[in-house]
């Protein structure tokens, strides 16, 4: 039963040229398998790989900028932009058309646009919005897509905003702190690699290539409650008196940390048409102003330093007058002889320039220039300013002599702050500071402690019942400050009716706890001194400020007083 | 190696496959191929299991017709040849005035119950057709009878090219020529056909193909000229099987496959899902198992004492080789797309029942032999 092979002979050769010809043709067959899958299989591993495997970015947070106690001022929140693919979605008019609508955008100029990048695969619909609204609008339209991004939020609005800036829409910091701590800040977004179909669609997560790492959290000097009083009340102060800007800034006077810094005008990082030039800048750092007569404490300071005067010392200012040079220097009215807290009391520039004009001008340059004039404050901030001072080698005896009641120098408000806290901190200062400070700063001794002891004690008497700046004491408290008013002065001279008025000040005497620097520029209305205008406003943060960090009252003089203001507290 | 497999003469299996006049090792061959299909059609559909249930169904209904064939006798067969070719002929006819339209080809007749592919049919009336015709005569072949069996085989291939299914034209024009062929067409003859053909070729381009099959020879030789219009099955099909390897992805893990890069690969691509996951290895043996069983019809053609049945079984089996070869030449890129499967493994209904009958006679004619004798 079993088969035989043919033994036609004629069949057979055709038999075997058949099985010739499939040998052959099979060779061939084989042949190109083989090329196809040993000698190419890279290349086309690769081509295939290049189809299926795509590498993409995860997101993550940007780090939270907080306050000192970790109230959150700059927060990202998880938002989605709708990108397509022109080609795809071109092809489905009526989904576009759904899309556009649900996304309120204009139909014909959403069309136009992605015509005009057909080529493209990639092209953004809209940017940062909700994702409910982003996931409902692209809901069963092919050629749309997702992303997820994170966009930056500022809870506090314009109140805080000089300090923190902003970022734009791909989160990297533009201005303030989110640009000086970018790379703090910034998140590292993670890399996956992922498998798609030909629909582009993600099948499979292959591997993390990088894990996503969120940004670091920054903790900023910042007290929040103390930030929003005194925005409050520099807003009031420069609205009452019809003033162009004005700034105001609160350290604590240890630690050289910034407590409250506020500037007006300003603006809502969260609304982009909000951020015009003038209302972004951080004019407490960045703009500077001739200080007028709060500088007069430490033309007082360098002369004691030098021990050219002594607290008993006494200086006739009479007849209210003097030339220097030919030039005339004026007091208000004429104050006759003045002891040097007199001096201070009663703002007396002719007091400050005979001072002034006594010391060899090195000496007076070099303490000047110890006490912070002319020198950067040690923030980390764009555009911080460290002020104008000329060298001495520069100065004509008028140069010395108007140097002692703030003109011819120029300072910034957290400057003149900083110089304030030397006062405060027995003569010593330090840089100050935006960031929380968990270790005290390092600080030098630039003054004697008893001269700046016996300066702030003379101090007290420009808040005192005689003094210029009465509507800055505090029930309760010993304050010590120095007013200023200064002419703005422009090309050419001073002008007659602007005025810069500041008041710098210290809290409580007994044991010095914070210094504000509070300057009001070109009040036009309800006066213009710096003892009416500034004066009020570094009251007001103050009084909230002493009680919020429950600092003991120092100026208790009967026990009747006590319940009164104890009272007037809890009121 | 066929002696080795038929030796245990005695066992069950043996005896039940001789109550049904089936062929032992052609069934076993056609089990392993069988096997390896619906494996690679499990992992070609993505574990669609309605699909895998319709292929089951009509692997089933094309056993029955394989069995039913392997029991007729063969000069019934030679008998109804006539018959049968010329209801092709008027089947093929009736697609072109009352066929369906479908994928921009007029290829389905709809007969109320079942729609069906009259130049499927054709593919297996064409060789029973020459065959009879020729053995009848003396052979080899002279002029006139050369000339009768051109005009059979060019009629119904000129009616299929038109519908158009070249595909399809070719298997069944070189099923007629194969009996043609191995009847005995002297080798001058031969060579004159060959040479006139490829003096036809210019000729044939310009003036017998359609614009889209003048494009799917260009795209065969330059796939890359438009990666995203034309050349885009081609390039998905080498990727896909280059991708591959020596030994594989391994199955279901295809990447090209699984993520629908290829386009139709479940039915006439469905050789690169294999060369994807089985990778070089896995091929050579799945042509491996093709040739065995070409190799097998070649033989029981060879044995046969029959000129009709030799004739017959001999194109059959060549027909399977074209088929084979022309699907594996398109998937490679070694030859134009045109619309052939992949045999018994692709999805795909009236290619399944066509082929398995066609097995079907090459068994009746292996058992003719035995019970002539």
């Amino acid at each position: 039963m079993s088969d035989s092979v043919p033994t036609s002979s004629f069949f057979a050769t055709r038999h075997y040229f058949v099985l010739t010809l499939i040998a052959l043709l099979f060779s061939g067959l084989i042949a190109r398998s083989a090329y196809l899958q040993v000698f190419n299989q890279d290349f086309l591993l690769d081509e295939g790989s290049q189809r299926q495997l795509r590498t993409i970015e995860t997101p993550a947070y940007r780090g939270t900028i907080m306050d000192r106690f970790g109230t959150p001022l700059a927060v990202s929140t998880p938002v989605d932009s709708v990108w397509v693919n022109p080609k795809l979605v071109l092809q489905d008019i009526n989904g576009l058309k759904k899309v556009a609508k649900s996304l309120g955008l204009n139909f014909a100029d959403t069309v136009d646009n992605l015509k005009q990048r057909a080529d493209k695969e990639f092209v953004y619909l809209k940017r940062q919005i909700k994702p409910e609204l982003a996931s409902k609008a692209v809901e069963g339209v092919e050629g749309v897509y997702i992303q997820r991004e994170y966009s930056r939020f500022y809870p506090a609005g314009e109140v805080v905003s000089h300090v923190l800036g902003f970022t734009d829409i791909d989160n990297m910091g533009r201005e303030g702190l989110e640009l000086v701590y970018q790379d703090w800040l910034k998140a590292r977004a993670g890399k996956r690699q992922i498998l798609r179909n030909r629909k582009g669609e993600v099948v499979e997560n292959i591997s993390q290539v990088e894990a996503a790492r969120a940004g670091n959290d920054l903790y900023t000097s910042i007290d929040m409650r103390l930030q929003y009083i005194t925005y409050r009340s520099l807003a009031k102060a420069i609205k009452y008196h019809d003033a162009k800007s004005g700034s105001a800034v609160l350290l604590d006077a240890k630690s050289g940390e910034v407590l409250a810094i506020a500037n007006l005008p300003s603006y809502n990082p969260n609304q982009h048409k909000d951020k015009s030039a003038a209302s972004r800048r951080n004019r407490a750092i960045t703009d500077v102003f001739e200080p007028g007569s709060t500088i007069k404490p430490f033309t007082l300071a360098a002369a004691l330093d030098k021990k050219l005067y002594s607290q008993d010392s006494r200086i006739n200012t009479a007849p209210g007058y003097m030339k220097v040079t030919g030039f005339p220097i004026r007091d208000f009215s004429n104050y006759g002889v003045l002891d040097l807290a007199g001096i201070l009391r009663k703002s007396s520039n002719v007091g400050a320039s005979k001072i002034a004009l006594s010391m060899q001008p090195q000496d007076l340059w070099q303490a000047f220039k110890n006490y912070g004039f002319g020198e950067h404050p040690g923030v980390s901030f764009p555009a911080s300013s460290s002020g104008y001072f000329n060298h001495y080698s520069n100065w004509q005896p008028l140069d010395q002599a108007t140097m002692a009641f703030g003109y011819g120098l120029s300072v910034s408000t957290l400057q003149l702050a900083r110089s304030y806290s030397l006062f405060a901190n027995e003569g010593r200062i330090q840089d100050v500071s935006l960031l929380r400070r968990d270790q005290p700063a390092e600080s030098t001794q630039v003054m004697q402690a008893a001269t700046a002891r016996m300066v702030l004690e003379m101090m007290e008497e420009v808040v005192g019942p005689k003094g210029s700046a009465k509507q800055a004491a505090i029930p309760g408290y010993r304050v010590a400050g120095k007013t200023g008013t200064a002419k703005k002065s422009s090309a050419g001279g001073y002008l007659e009716d602007s005025y810069v008025a500041v008041f710098a000040g210290v809290v409580p005497v007994s044991n010095p706890r914070l210094v504000m620097a509070v300057m009001i520029n070109e009040p036009r209305q309800n006066g213009y001194y710096g003892g009416i205008v500034a004066a009020p406003v570094f009251q007001e943060v103050l009084s909230h400020a002493l009680r919020l960090m429950n600092i003991s009252p120092d100026d208790l003089p009967s026990s009747g007083e006590v319940v009164r203001v104890a009272t007037r507290a809890i009121l | 190696m066929s002696r080795l497999i038929e030796s245990d003469q005695s066992s069950i299996s043996r005896r039940i496959l001789d109550a049904f006049r089936l062929d032992p090792v052609m069934v076993m061959l056609l089990l392993i191929l069988t096997a390896f299909g619906l494996l690679t059609l499990y992992s070609a559909s993505g574990g669609n299991m309605d699909l895998m249930l319709r292929q089951l169904t009509r692997l089933a209904l094309a056993s029955f017709f394989l069995i039913l064939l392997a029991n007729i006798s063969i000069r019934l067969l030679k008998k109804m040849s006539i018959g049968f070719y010329l209801g092709g002929v008027v089947l093929l006819l009736g697609v072109i005035y009352f066929g369906e339209v479908g994928k921009g080809a007029q290829r389905w007749l709809d007969l109320g119950i079942i729609r069906f592919q009259p130049s499927e049919f054709m593919k297996l009336a064409m060789p029973m057709m020459l065959a009879a015709y020729l053995s009848d005569k003396v052979l080899p072949v002279g002029w006139k009878d050369l000339l009768i069996s051109a005009g059979l085989i060019m009629l119904p291939v000129l009616l299929i090219a038109k519908q158009p299914d070249l595909g399809t034209a070719l298997l069944v024009g070189s099923a007629g020529f194969f009996v043609l062929f191995l009847a005995g067409v002297r080798w001058k003859i031969l060579m004159v056909l060959g040479l006139l053909v490829s003096l036809m070729t210019p000729l044939l381009w310009k003036f017998a193909l359609h614009d889209y099959q003048r494009g799917r020879i260009l795209t065969m030789l330059n796939p890359e000229n438009d990666p995203l219009g034309s050349g885009y099955h081609i390039i998905q099909s080498k990727i896909a099987i280059g991708s591959g390897g020596m030994y594989g992805k391994g199955w279901l893990n295809g990447t090209q496959s699984q993520l629908d890069f290829i386009p139709e690969r479940s039915t006439d691509f469905i050789f690169s899902v294999f060369g994807e996951e089985f990778g070089l290895f896995g091929a050579l043996l799945l042509v491996l198992l093709y040739l065995l069983i070409i190799y097998r019809g070649l033989y029981i053609a060879a044995c046969s004492e029959e000129t009709y049945g030799r004739l017959l079984a001999g194109a059959l089996s060549l027909t399977f080789f074209v088929y084979l070869f022309v699907n594996t030449g398109m998937v490679t890129g070694l030859l134009p797309v045109v619309g052939v499967p992949l045999p018994l493994v692709s999805y795909g209904g009236t290619s399944m029942v066509t082929l398995m009958v066609g097995f079907g006679m090459i068994m009746a004619i292996r058992s003719a032999k035995r019970f002539l004798r």
